[in-house]
């Protein structure tokens, strides 16, 4: 088979066919799908980078600053930074180059901004393959900066090998971050703007926090005093989550900390490439992808599979209160299984 | 009507430190459902064209209120031009005297809009110009 013109302009470093693959990516054009396949083979090279943190911690600045660093290294790098869509309108204001600019004239840069729109899932399928495309072409480094909180932060550390979760002094009591779930995406906890007051608390929180919450801590802490909470067995194969995440303090506007976090990385990239850990982890990657796009694909054919007056009926039944809501799942589900699906094209 | 999320960026090429209409302009396309790409202060002509490539958009705007625009937006098409970006529409927003702004339109630049532009304009002008190239396809 021939290969398809911006796959090969892609593979080639032609930045515009880069540029234009990633914007049907983006929109999930019918025409990305054999691409896709076709760029598979050249993916698995490039360390995925995921920073995420809540707004105002210094995400942006602190990529500017690792890019600057990675670049000094001799390493390309590519970052996709995401930002919320308006719920009102759809639309987005992507503004994460700002801090960039000292990037702007890199060859060895590709900064894509990005917006979260609406669709679920969506967003971290686009994020993977956007990775993907990043990763075939050639970058040696993807960073993937995120919006800050919630579901989308947990399914892109699964995109990433080694993720870093921003914080910033005064942001709020430590609570909030436990609340949030996201120091358990943790590889690298990084407190940014630790030139400012209050910063070692936050360390200090944050370090308790991650020795506390973590299994092999919670081991040691068990055997320490004997006899406090039973410690379940860890499960078999977990030692993945034996990795202890450092807590590090940056500030990213004035490039300080900087080495002992690039350090952190390579460090935690090793962790990763050593033993069996890398294979385990994949595979388990691997499947959470493989049902969350069985999961979308079925959903898609099901609805298609559905008669929309069946649907609007369904729904004004359940809006009169004489269906609920679960009743009507199964009368969907029944009629679809009876009459099965439509044959695809 | 298109249904694809429509990709502008908005930028401020050269010294002028005045970015209240280029905020205006990107929060009204904002509402108007547009992605909206804002890179900030004093970027120079290349770095404008490099973001535009990088970021797959359908329009570029430029505000510039130093006077310089006669300058600016011909470098600015230039380096986009130099990245096989000829394709891509070009809008200047500012103070531009009326005898600049034929002269600009004639190097390439779809649009001018003064300080009195309602953003409705705007919008729409994005939007039949966005229509016209799916259309071309």
């Amino acid at each position: 088979m021939p290969m398809d013109k911006l796959v090969a302009e892609v593979l080639a470093g032609n930045r515009r066919a880069l540029a234009r693959l990633l914007t049907q990516v983006e929109n999930e054009r019918p025409e990305v799908l054999p691409r896709l396949t076709a760029l598979f083979p050249h993916t698995g090279r490039a360390h995925i980078i995921g920073i995420t943190g809540a707004p105002g911690t210094g995400k942006s600045s602190l990529v500017n600053a690792l890019a600057k660093r990675l670049r000094a290294q001799q390493q390309t790098v590519a970052i996709i930074a995401v930002d919320p869509t308006s719920p009102f309108s759809g639309g987005a204001i992507l503004g994460d180059r700002i801090r960039m600019v000292e990037l702007a004239g890199d060859a060895g840069v590709f900064i894509r901004s990005m917006a979260t729109r609406g669709s679920l899932g969506g967003l971290a399928r686009a994020t993977r393959d956007m990775v993907r495309v990043l990763d075939a072409a050639g970058f040696d480094v993807v960073l993937v900066e995120t919006v800050g909180a919630g579901q989308n932060e947990v399914d892109i550390a699964r995109t990433a090998q080694t993720t870093l979760v921003v914080e910033a002094p005064g942001l709020g009591d430590e609570v909030q971050a436990i609340k949030a779930g996201i120091l358990e995406i943790a590889d690298i906890l990084v407190v940014n703007k630790a030139d400012r007051p209050g910063a070692l608390q936050t360390v200090r929180s944050l370090k308790m926090m991650v020795e506390t919450g973590h299994p092999a801590a919670r081991e040691r802490f068990a055997a320490h005093h004997g006899r406090l909470l039973p410690v379940p067995a860890l499960p078999a194969g977990d030692e993945v989550s034996l990795w202890q995440p450092p807590v590090l303090q940056t500030v990213a506007t004035e490039n300080t900390g900087l080495d002992d976090l690039l350090a952190a990385i390579a460090q935690h990239r090793q962790f990763w490439h050593s033993g069996s850990r890398v294979t385990q982890l994949q595979e388990r990657y691997i499947e959470i992808e493989l049902y969350e796009r069985l999961q979308q694909a079925l959903m898609q054919r099901f609805v298609q599979a559905l008669p929309p007056e069946l649907v609007s009926a369904t729904l004004q039944q359940i809006r009169a209160r004489r269906l609920d809501p679960q009743s009507a799942i199964e009368q969907l589900l029944n009629q679809v299984e009876t009459h099965g699906y439509p044959s695809s094209r | 009507m298109t249904t694809r999320a429509v990709r502008v960026l908005i930028a401020k090429p050269g010294l002028d430190g005045h970015d209240r209409g280029a905020k205006v302009i990107a929060r009204a396309l904002r509402d108007a459902g547009m992605e909206v790409i804002y890179t900030g202060l004093r970027q120079t002509p290349e770095m404008i064209a490099e973001a535009a490539l990088q970021e797959d958009v359908d329009v570029v705007g430029l505000s510039i209120l130093s006077g310089a625009h006669m300058t600016l937006v011909p470098r600015v098409r230039e380096a986009m031009n130099a990245r096989d970006l000829s394709d891509v529409p070009v809008l200047v927003g500012g103070i531009i005297p009326d005898e600049d702004r034929d002269s600009l339109m004639g190097q390439g630049v779809a649009a001018v809009f003064g300080p009195a532009t309602p953003t409705d304009e705007i919008r729409d002008f994005i939007h039949r110009l966005v229509a016209e190239k799916d259309a071309d396809g």
